[in-house]
């Protein structure tokens, strides 16, 4: 993983000493309220229910185990022992004390971490595949391009003051596992017929109140050029997009309002006048960034590999573990692993500082000491020996985190809602674990297959429902909390956004809802057919029957 | 107290005149005041040969959706731009300076004005900026430590820095383009 060098640690020390002097002149008395605002936003400073809450960059969801024993300890000393990782790939603090967080930042600095600009109308963390440089379908590493647009967006003085947040996600495989077509800006590394590196250029998806699978604006880009492109995108939606209205403020409207060709053209023409600037990269830059992703110190396979197939015929638990928390390798004798944060009872994303300090030690015994966070909230060990699985699986099990769930509806993808947040229009967190309670027979779950389920407390869309195969929404009726439920959603290169079924649902009645739908998709399902293939091939006519079937309109809002 | 004007890491008394139309009154007919005179944009245009047969110094004010475009051609003529900032929030000039030095090679004095604060000039400076009025009230002495915040720059900009020997120094580009 990309490791600091001294501009990295000066850098980053000097924003914690710039955020030090920020806090004490607010908390002096000398910055306001109004003016402190921004100024903690862009380093990860929101105000919440409850106390403030610090959200931490991981960039492109890479961690160290030494970082992730200190984001245990800043759990310990700091909040109430346990983290939240989101669906950016960063992890979030609910507790902390204001005058405290110039201390944890400088903490985090000592582990080559920040918060800069997880939060504010700026570049928000870079996000990737969780399963780079070791996914069979992948044709162009990402990470190094990913280490190289942290770098040119930290401070980027020029965007600074964006009309709104500005999201940027890097694929660089066959799947898309980032949620490319749902960023403001979506990178897809490949190389050309002629064996060249470069990146189709995507721009204007995203969720939130208007969501929108983004449009293609360039095919081919040659990689020297990403960071030139880069700004006259942003400089473009910089000068142009609307400041007049929250809620139109993202580059997703600015293209919308121009058209995708009058936006290319502003974009190309901008372009024009910076092309072989000296942002341009070289050679020498992205050689040097991606010596950091070296690949580690793999073995070659040996006779005891051959071990995996006995393990599994002899133990149908690790079996069931292995069947959906194990992922192919590119090398032979190695899987990535999931350690699931969806065990039912616990908030998804969760993490406890205990945990954190279990999975790094197993970050160490098994993953050559790397980990990686995913955009479902879960964590990936991206290098485990074959022959190591079954002693990980127990290790992970008695910590709470082998629930062999990944890709199952139980997976659920979920923001911290109503209980935390102070967007939130509703309460996500129990209505996920009364769900997750409602499926909890490992038969039934696994019969019903792939299913992504989503849950986002307000429009913000942070729980991603706009993607899930089945997507519930927190509305606001009247001071009520309601659940909208959509189905349909879909993420990677087919992404498509869910259909809102019809009238929204009480709490209470959301695990019985699930069930019905469950129920129409199993009558209805063909044989090895996912959920939203059959959502997909049915319409959603089947599925507002099993729910709305029964004369219960009455109770509906 | 004359206005106090940050330049050149240090705090001055402004000798420009900032004409500022009050309601009513027309950009085509209010009065030009003497001496060194900066004006809105929406009153150079209109006034731009009489404005330019003066013989002391001139300046323009630009409001965060004026393309800077459209001075580009009298740049040589002015010897202040000015950007005005009507809320922090509001980036627009950042990119309004990177284009007057960048693209249009502007040389003269270029002023961010209105809410600007402590906390805004490290990167108004790398954008091009090189003076500062603070919002009323706020004191400039006690912001100049702000242009020292930071010892590296991640990425290039309109101030000349740029990521410096971390490889890049094989670029064989023109760099003083934009």
């Amino acid at each position: 993983m990309y490791r600091y060098d001294a501009v990295d640690t000066a850098l980053v020390a000097q924003r914690v000493a710039q955020f030090r002097d920020q806090t004490r002149r607010y908390l002096d008395g000398d910055l306001s309220e109004d003016d402190f605002r921004p100024l903690r936003l862009q380093n990860g400073l929101y105000i919440q229910r409850h106390a403030p809450m610090l959200r931490v960059a991981i960039p492109y969801g890479i961690l160290s185990a030494a970082q992730l024993r200190r984001l245990a300890r800043i759990a310990r000393e700091h909040d109430r022992g346990y983290g939240h990782f989101t669906t950016r790939q960063n992890l979030q603090f609910n507790w902390p004390a204001l005058a405290a967080v110039p201390a944890i930042l400088a903490e985090l600095a000592e582990v080559g971490m920040h918060a800069i600009q997880t939060s504010g109308n700026c570049i928000r963390n870079i996000t990737t595949d969780h399963f780079a440089g070791v996914a069979p379908d992948e044709a162009v590493d990402p990470r190094a391009l990913a280490e190289i647009l942290r770098q040119w967006s930290t401070l980027h003085p020029e965007f600074a003051g964006l009309p709104r947040k500005f999201k940027i996600a890097l694929s660089g495989a066959a799947s898309d596992r980032a949620a490319t077509l749902l960023h403001d800006i979506g990178l897809h590394a490949a190389r050309n017929g002629a064996g060249e590196l470069g990146l189709r250029v995507i721009v204007g998806g995203g969720m939130g109140r208007t969501p929108v699978v983004g449009h293609v604006v360039r095919e081919f880009l040659p990689w020297r050029d990403m960071l030139t492109y880069l700004e006259a995108i942003l400089r473009v939606y910089n000068r142009h997009g609307r400041r007049d209205n929250l809620y139109k403020a993202r580059i997703k409207i600015l293209v919308k309002a121009l058209g995708v060709e009058a936006f290319r053209a502003q974009v190309e023409a901008e372009w024009g006048h910076l092309r072989g600037n000296e942002s341009t990269l070289t050679d020498a830059e992205l050689a040097r960034v991606s010596s950091h992703f070296a690949p580690p110190a793999y073995e070659p396979p040996s006779d005891e590999d051959q071990a995996l197939a006995f393990q599994l015929a002899g133990d149908p638990a690790f079996a069931r573990w292995a069947g959906r928390n194990v992922h192919a390798h590119r090398r032979p004798g190695y899987r990535a692993v999931t350690l699931s944060l969806k065990r039912t009872g616990v908030p998804p994303g969760d993490l406890t500082a205990a945990q954190m300090e279990t999975v790094a030690d197993l970050a160490e015994r098994f993953s050559f000491g790397e980990l990686r966070v995913s955009h479902e909230q879960n964590l990936i060990l991206a290098d485990v020996r074959e022959r190591d699985l079954l002693d990980l699986w127990r290790r992970a099990r008695a910590a709470g985190l082998a629930t062999p769930n990944i890709g199952l509806l139980t997976d659920v993808v979920c923001c911290p809602g109503g209980d935390f947040c102070s967007l939130a229009n509703a309460k996500s967190l129990p209505v996920a674990e009364a769900i997750q309670r409602r499926f909890d027979d490992l038969d039934y779950l696994h019969d019903i297959g792939e299913l992504d389920l989503n849950i986002s407390g307000c429009m913000n869309s942070c729980g991603h429902h706009h993607i899930g195969h089945i997507g519930i929404l927190g509305v606001d009726k009247n001071g009520a909390e309601w659940y909208q439920v959509s189905l349909g959603g879909e993420q990677g290169l087919g992404a498509r956004l869910g259909q809102v079924i019809g009238p929204s649902f009480r709490a209470a009645e959301m695990p019985e809802v699930i069930s019905r739908l469950v129920g129409t998709y199993l009558a209805h399902r063909h044989e090895d057919e996912r959920f939203v293939d059959t959502v997909h091939r049915i319409g959603l006519s089947p599925f507002r029957a099993g729910v709305y079937g029964e004369a219960r309109e009455a109770v509906h809002a | 107290m004359p206005r106090q004007v940050i330049r050149d890491g240090q705090v001055r008394d402004d000798t420009w005149e900032m004409l500022d139309p009050r309601e009513g009154e027309s950009p085509e007919t209010v009065p030009l005041p003497a001496g060194p005179l900066a004006v809105p944009l929406a009153v150079w245009e209109p006034r731009r040969e009489e404005l330019l047969a003066r013989a002391t110094p001139l300046g323009v004010r630009l409001e965060p959706g004026d393309d800077p475009a459209r001075i580009a051609p009298d740049l040589a003529r002015l010897a202040l731009v000015c950007i005005h900032f009507p809320r922090i929030a509001d980036g627009r000039g950042y990119s309004s300076a990177w284009l007057l030095r960048r693209r249009h090679g502007y040389a003269g004095e270029l002023r961010a004005v209105g809410e600007v604060l402590r906390d805004q000039l490290f990167h108004l400076a790398r954008c091009g900026f090189d003076a500062f009025v603070l919002r009323e009230g706020a004191d400039p002495r006690a912001a100049l430590s702000a242009f020292a915040d930071f010892t590296e720059a991640y990425q290039w900009s309109a101030d000349g820095r740029g990521p410096g020997l971390r490889g890049r120094e094989a670029h064989a580009g023109e760099p003083a383009r934009g």
